[in-house]
């Protein structure tokens, strides 16, 4: 078993045109500024990993991270619960001129579909959306007198994470508010591939302290002093 | 002469009715101003939807850290026994019935307790983020708003126009002249300012206003 990948394109290697990628972070706490950088460098190089389907809850802000994936024109879709930002130019241009498509996705329910899809649930009911736009189209039934929306689990060709630090065997710690969606991105992609702050021996992490236990995850590698998202856009990097 | 109560006023208000030891989420942008005023001596837990549980307040600038934010995308700090969690448990704990008081901002509200609250129709990017999830699982789902729109047409209103965020799930409404209670599909006006009448109120609510027990002078403070 070998997790730990020397560098950041070997481990994005297999990410390729057409696939659903599932990207950790909530705003900029938790986006792993360095994987996705590699791949609009790699778009913007050969083209490719471009058509892509990008599941994260926001839509990108300023210029960098996921913003900087939809002005290179490799997304196709988002989705998404709340495609605005201080800066929501990226997405809001494209989508208002049909370039972009969105499947917009209340916040709860986006997290218990991932969930459900790292989990083997195929469908769930949820108060949520009930009598709204959003549950249009979708089964309603009626569980002890209250009705709810159902809805389908929601997986992933790849996630790509930004965990603190990782062990050899891929199990994860995260800071702070930082793990938002992607303990459960983890599960619910065939391939997680992890950017962590640290890498550390088996053993290296408390079993009683493992935030996402190894078996979600693929590979890992190491990004120390790890760019974040929102200190970038604070600072005014442009992509 | 106080005419309407300001959003500080508001927001004041809907914090008295806040019980000790309560878990509570406050919607971005105005409800974030509840937590100003919450009565000393009384504890309360702030839930964020993006994982944390028991924040406090913003750091001081240049202080930040940009992992530790909240929904809001704001930065904030961590009171002692916070604690962080994935997406899944922040929203069981929302729709599983355990928050005691969500405070959310609205467009309108029903008096059947309708929600619309995250679109003004199309022509703009949809982005409904926590809101749909919010209106479900609190114990009481409360708006603060203004009695009126910017054009002073009635916000709260006999049926909503606008894409709704939740059916029938609107508790309490705080608004800029009064208190009102959502009972059996029907609004029942608890408090109101002392200076309009309860004719001056109904004129600008667009439903019934219901009169059921005392009505309450509405007295807030300078804040």
């Amino acid at each position: 078993m070998k997790k730990v990948y020397p560098g950041i394109e070997d481990a994005l290697a297999d990410v390729q045109d057409g696939m659903s990628v599932m990207i950790g972070g909530f705003g900029g706490s938790g986006a792993p500024i360095e994987l996705i950088h590699s791949l609009v460098n790699r778009y913007r190089e050969t083209g490719s990993p471009g058509n892509l389907t990008v599941i994260n809850n926001n839509a990108g802000n300023g210029a960098i991270g996921i913003a900087a994936m939809i002005y290179a024109g490799m997304v196709k879709k988002m989705v998404c619960s709340f495609p605005r930002s201080s800066d929501p130019k990226a997405f809001t241009d494209k989508y208002l001129a049909g370039e972009i498509e969105l499947e917009l996705v209340p916040q709860g329910t986006l997290a218990e579909r991932i969930r459900a899809g790292g989990a083997g649930i195929p469908a769930f009911y949820t108060p949520t959306s009930y009598g709204t736009l959003v549950a249009e189209g979708k089964p309603i039934a009626e569980f002890d007198g209250r009705k709810y929306v159902q809805e389908r689990w929601l997986k992933a060709d790849v996630a790509i994470i930004k965990a603190d630090i990782a062990d050899t065997k891929g199990n994860l710690t995260f800071n702070k508010a930082a793990r938002n969606f992607s303990p459960l991105m983890a599960m619910a992609a065939k391939l997680t591939i992890v950017q962590a702050r640290k890498v550390v021996p088996a053993s290296g992490i408390d079993p009683e302290h493992v935030v996402t236990p190894g078996i979600f995850v693929d590979r890992v590698v190491e990004v120390s002093d790890p760019k974040q998202e929102e200190v970038l856009l604070r600072e005014g990097v442009k992509a | 002469m106080t005419t309407k109560l300001s959003n500080a006023q508001i927001a004041w208000r809907a914090a008295q009715d806040i019980p000790d030891g309560a878990y509570v989420n406050l919607g971005i942008g105005f409800p974030e101003m509840v937590a100003k005023f919450k009565p000393d001596g009384r504890e309360v837990i702030y839930h964020t939807e993006n994982g944390v549980l028991d924040f406090g307040e913003a750091p001081a600038e240049g202080e930040e850290d940009w992992d530790l934010i909240n929904a809001g995308k704001k930065a904030v700090t961590l009171n002692p026994g916070a604690s962080f969690f994935h997406h899944a448990d922040s929203f069981a704990m929302v729709r599983g019935g355990h928050l005691d008081v969500a405070i959310l901002g609205a467009y309108e509200v029903a008096e059947n307790g309708d929600l619309a609250n995250w679109s003004t129709g199309p022509g703009s990017v949809p982005a409904v983020g926590g809101a749909m999830d919010l209106v479900h699982g609190a114990k009481r789902v409360c708006v603060i708003t203004d009695h009126v729109t910017k054009k002073g047409t009635p916000k709260l209103v006999k049926k909503c126009s606008l894409p709704l965020t939740g059916v029938g799930c609107v508790t309490t409404v705080y608004t800029s002249l009064a208190v009102i209670d959502i009972v059996d599909g029907r609004f029942v006006l608890r408090e109101k300012l002392p200076t309009v009448s309860i004719e001056e109120l109904q004129a600008v609510t667009g439903a019934e206003l219901v009169i059921d027990g005392p009505v309450v002078d509405l007295i807030v403070p300078e804040v």
